[in-house]
């Protein structure tokens, strides 16, 4: 998908977990992409987080969300 | 089914136990309190003579005909008015008593046309029912004095005709409109002999009268007739069935002569709508057999071909291979469904499980992406399951209702009528909405707090709300420490306490005075039974989700939940709303709102699917849109939706459908998605489909054919058809073995049989074991997930501001005489009152840019721009204006953007920053034609 609706989408969703002490946020960022992004979305995300662009939260989430997703 | 008749208990049931014993005509019978002698002796068998009763409305007392006497009192009585007592002795038929009916009758026959064997209502009315009744043989007066038989008929609205000459002012039709549907449009003008029925100071359709036929229900000549029955003559024969527009999902009688309707009929006993309707469910439904409805398959090797009609056979096998040689070039994730909320609960099941068992992955959505995916989300969240907490009858016992982001009189209007009729027995009501709708002041109705937010602050608001609660110790402290996760209600207590929500706080951003908050709050956390009831104006935000999770938090640390006359209610927008998102059309969720990546609920369905499922979410809406442009998602399956009108940011829609390389719609029409369409299989009309609608109340309603598939099958059997050609063998051999299996996988469901539905009329989900005759409140002793969990709301505003290009917000509605992108309404009479969609726009607004009443503008976004006609009015506020998208020739998702909810991508259609531009035209040119040029002068005539 186009890279900038990926950094909001992904963006937006650590934005309503922010005011969670940062580990307990970064893996609810995590979990709410596992549950709900296609596995192709979120190879995308991983692909791209260290590109610039994504909130820290999503970088931290990314790492946790690696393990869950399908190469 | 021959025709159904009601019994006609002549005034209302009242409730409690039957208490009061009495004896009519020497028959012993026992009822409630304040029950009418002419209600207990219509339980008895005994039908006094009547004609300004009915048991719909209060009694009134009008027409002397309903007399009976009473030992031990001196005259006559009427028995609509006069309540039983105990140890009563009531004769209903003596010769003092018949004497007089015959009377009454002789002086009303007097003034009436004898033109019975003509007569639309020959056969169909209670005066002549009465006549006979009464015994009536002769009339002594002639018709040489003064009468009414010249009085005019008022034919101007569509569906119905008001025959003056046949009225004998009995009020019902007044009286209908009052207490039933709460208008009020009609009056008795005139006294003594010159009174007469009187839609204000206007025709019918010029009036107030939203055509919700209540005052033709209510009718009891042919005074007030539909205008089918005077055309094809009174209907033979009924089917019990469920209308297909909102999520109220109204029961109606289908009355037909043959095949052929002849009226839809709202059924007393239907568990929603108790007997009313609107004008959509009652009059709109002749799209069924509307000219342009295509009933032959056709397929197409390119959008740029031509249509060739094929026959079902060739339809299916084409849309199997091509779809299978996708699959083969471009991987099995490369095709996907889309599921409609206008469908039955069996079509939709099939097409979900088509899916997931015939394409092999779970990239199925369904139109609630677009409107209610936020309240799957948010009450999941918080109670546990995704659904409305009551039944509709519950507002019956609310105190306080609170109404958010929602528009009932124009989008649920049977509900809006039961709402009206607690609000006018002295119920309090709060509404939260940028616009002032039509219930924040409407006749003997008026808002006690309209809180006039910004769009875009509705989090900001409940929060405010909440902070009030809890800072001004309004909390249920008992229902939050036995119902709720106290952890949870301590941490979110801690965080909405922060000076951030407080109302003073906030005001800055939602423009809600902080006074006027506050008393709203206190209002809805003392005022007895509160309840809160929410539209697309809750959830179509980029906070979306969180909205309904501070609604859920503030009924739990207010109590109000869990009991009769409380609780959180979204309003659905389309009629299987509920049900379609219950079936499993989410890709993240197997029927029953269960996870894909729940082992067990997964292995369930491969045992009985015989398929091995994906345990990862499939693609949502957006997704397959974003993909189709990208080239990985190359065919689509779209069940009675028309995507490219009805989804935002049309532009990026269109381009996503025409990268397609197999677009399949399956409509009754040629909608605009269809423009992009490789095959067309048609569908069914709700008049003939076969199953079920679930409402927004979570009822299970049947939907029962009241004619043969025009198109020659059910769609449920297409897409069998299709999955079985394409090596997944999928047979029922009726829509009942589907609810079966839905039954058989689906706990909530479990209960849930055709058999039952035809036996208890309709169910509430869930319905099983513990519950085997439904659940009309939910959440009664425990939440769905055990504990309520409060959950904390951070209010984090839009990405879409306004800026000086953009300096106005857009907001987006429905209209009463419309429905959703208009496919089936614009084929319908309806068009009278809404030919086209408008443009409100406040005084202010307009003034400042040149804009006249009635003048074309330029509507533009950063998304694109359309043009339609404004409405100047300050029923919007300055800084936001506002329109439909009923029409697809206005387009107004052309405007609106890619933003969306954060945890459901639900488009965030009620914030758009735009300009509006007056249309300078060059030439002399008058701008695009008008439909009805002269219908926007009016300060939005009627049906709004």
């Amino acid at each position: 998908m186009v890279r900038a609706d990926l950094v909001r989408m992904a963006n937006q969703i650590a934005a309503n977990f922010r005011h969670h002490p940062q580990a307990q946020a970064a893996a609810e960022v995590a979990e709410h992409i596992r549950m709900f992004w296609p596995p192709l979305m979120r190879r995308e995300l991983l692909d791209n987080v260290h590109n610039g662009g994504f909130d820290p939260l999503v970088v931290l989430a990314a790492d946790l969300l690696a393990e869950a997703t399908p190469a | 089914m021959t025709l159904l008749e009601d019994h006609d208990l002549g005034t209302p049931a009242q409730p409690g136990p039957a208490t009061v014993g009495l004896e009519i005509d020497g028959l012993a019978v026992s009822v409630p309190e304040g029950t009418s002698i002419m209600h207990a002796a219509g339980l008895v068998g005994i039908d006094v003579p009547k004609l300004c009763a009915t048991d719909s409305l209060a009694a009134f007392g009008s027409c002397r005909l309903c007399l009976v006497e009473i030992d031990g009192r001196r005259g006559t009585p009427a028995s609509c008015t006069t309540p039983v007592e105990a140890g009563m002795k009531v004769s209903t038929q003596t010769p003092r008593l018949e004497k007089l009916r015959r009377g009454v009758m002789e002086l009303y026959i007097s003034d009436h046309p004898l033109d019975c064997l003509t007569c639309a209502a020959n056969g169909d009315c209670e005066l002549q029912d009465m006549a006979g009744a009464v015994g009536l043989r002769e009339v002594r007066y002639g018709y040489a004095g003064e009468n009414h038989l010249d009085a005019s008929k008022d034919e101007s609205n569509p569906y119905f005709a008001f025959d003056a000459s046949k009225c004998i002012v009995c009020s019902r039709c007044v009286r209908a409109c009052e207490e039933i549907q709460g208008t009020f449009a009609l009056t008795i003008a005139g006294r003594g002999f010159d009174s007469r029925v009187a839609p204000g100071n206007s025709n019918f359709l010029g009036s107030e009268c939203v055509s919700c036929g209540a005052c033709v229900q209510a009718c009891p000549t042919a005074t007030l007739e539909e205008k089918t029955v005077i055309t094809l003559g009174v209907p033979r024969r009924s089917v019990l069935t469920t209308c297909a527009y909102c999520g109220v999902g109204c029961s109606f009688k289908a009355e037909l002569r043959g095949d052929e309707v002849v009226r839809m009929v709202p059924y007393k006993q239907g568990g929603a709508n108790e007997g009313h309707s609107c004008v959509k469910g009652r009059f709109a439904w002749g799209y069924a057999t509307h000219k342009e409805r295509v009933l032959t398959p056709m397929v197409r090797e390119a959008i740029t071909d031509p249509w060739r009609v094929v026959g079902w056979e060739e339809a299916i096998s084409y849309t199997a291979d091509r779809l299978k040689s996708i699959q083969a070039r471009h991987g099995i994730a490369a095709i996907g469904g889309i599921t409609s909320s206008r469908c039955t609960n069996e079509e939709v099941f099939v097409v979900q499980k088509m899916v997931r068992a015939a394409f092999g992955n779970n990239n199925v959505d369904t139109c609630a992406r677009v409107c209610h995916s936020p309240t799957g989300f948010g009450l999941k969240q918080t109670f546990g399951t995704s659904a409305g907490t009551q039944d509709f009858r519950s507002v019956d016992e609310s105190d306080v209702i609170v109404v958010i982001g929602a528009n009932p009189t124009e989008a649920h209007p049977v509900f809006a009528s039961r709402m009206k009729r607690r609000l006018r027995q002295g119920a309090k009501l709060i509404v939260i909405d940028p616009r002032r709708t039509e219930i924040v002041r409407s006749p003997h109705v008026e808002a006690d707090y309209h809180l006039q937010l910004q769009p875009g602050t509705n989090v900001a608001v409940v929060n405010a709300l909440a902070h009030v609660v809890v800072t001004e110790d309004l909390v249920d402290h008992r229902f939050v420490a036995e119902r709720c996760e106290p952890e949870d209600f301590d941490t979110w207590a801690a965080f909405i306490s922060a000076q951030e929500y407080s109302p003073e706080a906030t005001e800055a951003v939602t423009g809600v005075p902080a006074a006027d908050l506050r008393a709203a709050a206190r209002l809805y956390a003392t005022g007895g039974n509160a309840a809160i009831y929410y539209g697309l104006g809750v959830t179509e935000h980029s906070q979306g989700s969180t909205m309904v999770m501070g609604l859920a938090n503030l009924s739990m640390a207010t109590g109000n939940i869990g009991r009769r006359g409380v609780g959180v209610n979204p309003l659905r927008g389309q009629n299987n709303v509920q049900g379609s998102c219950d079936m499993g059309s989410f890709p993240h969720e197997l029927p029953g709102y269960r996870h894909v990546s729940d082992d067990a609920v997964r292995h369930l369905f491969e045992e009985t699917w015989g398929r091995p499922l994906d345990k990862e979410p499939g693609l949502r809406i957006p997704n397959m849109f974003d993909g189709a442009v990208e080239g990985t998602f190359k065919a689509l399956y779209v069940q009675g939706e028309d995507i490219a009108q009805s989804d935002p940011n049309t532009h990026h829609v269109q381009a996503a459908l025409a990268h397609l390389e197999l677009c399949i719609v399956q409509d009754l029409f040629l909608n605009e998605t269809a423009k992009f369409a490789h095959v067309f299989l048609p569908g069914t009309s709700f008049l003939e489909k076969d199953g079920t609608f679930t409402n927004a109340e979570r009822r299970i309603n049947r939907v029962r054919p009241v004619m043969a598939p025009r198109n020659g099958k059910q769609e449920w059997q297409v897409v069998c058809e299709l999955a079985t050609a394409m090596g997944y063998p999928m047979h029922y051999r009726a829509s009942s073995e589907i609810m079966d299996e839905i039954a058989s996988t689906t706990p909530t469901f479990a209960g849930v049989s055709f058999a039952k539905l035809d036996a208890l009329g309709s169910v509430q989900w869930p319905c099983n074991e513990a519950a085997p005759l439904g659940t009309p409140i939910m959440h009664i002793d425990k939440f769905v997930r055990g504990k309520g969990r409060f959950v904390e709301t951070p209010f984090i505003p839009t990405d879409e501001r306004t800026n000086r290009r953009y300096p106005l917000i857009l907001t987006t509605g429905r209209i009463l005489s419309q429905y959703n992108v208009g496919a089936q309404t614009r084929r319908t009479e309806n068009v009278a009152w809404h030919p086209e969609d408008l443009l409100e726009i406040h005084p202010y607004d307009a003034d400042e840019r040149g804009v006249a009443e009635g003048g074309w503008v330029t509507l533009a976004s950063r998304s694109g721009e359309t043009e339609l006609r404004a409405h100047i009015t300050d029923r919007v506020p300055q800084g936001v204006v506002y329109t439909t998208f009923h029409h697809p020739v206005t387009g107004a998702n052309v405007v609106t953007t890619e933003y969306s909810d954060w945890a459901t991508n639900c488009p965030e259609y009620k914030v758009t920053a735009v300009q509006v531009r007056a249309r300078v035209h060059v030439g002399g040119s008058a701008g695009p034609p008008s439909v009805l040029p002269d219908r926007v002068d009016a300060d939005v005539p009627a049906l709004r």
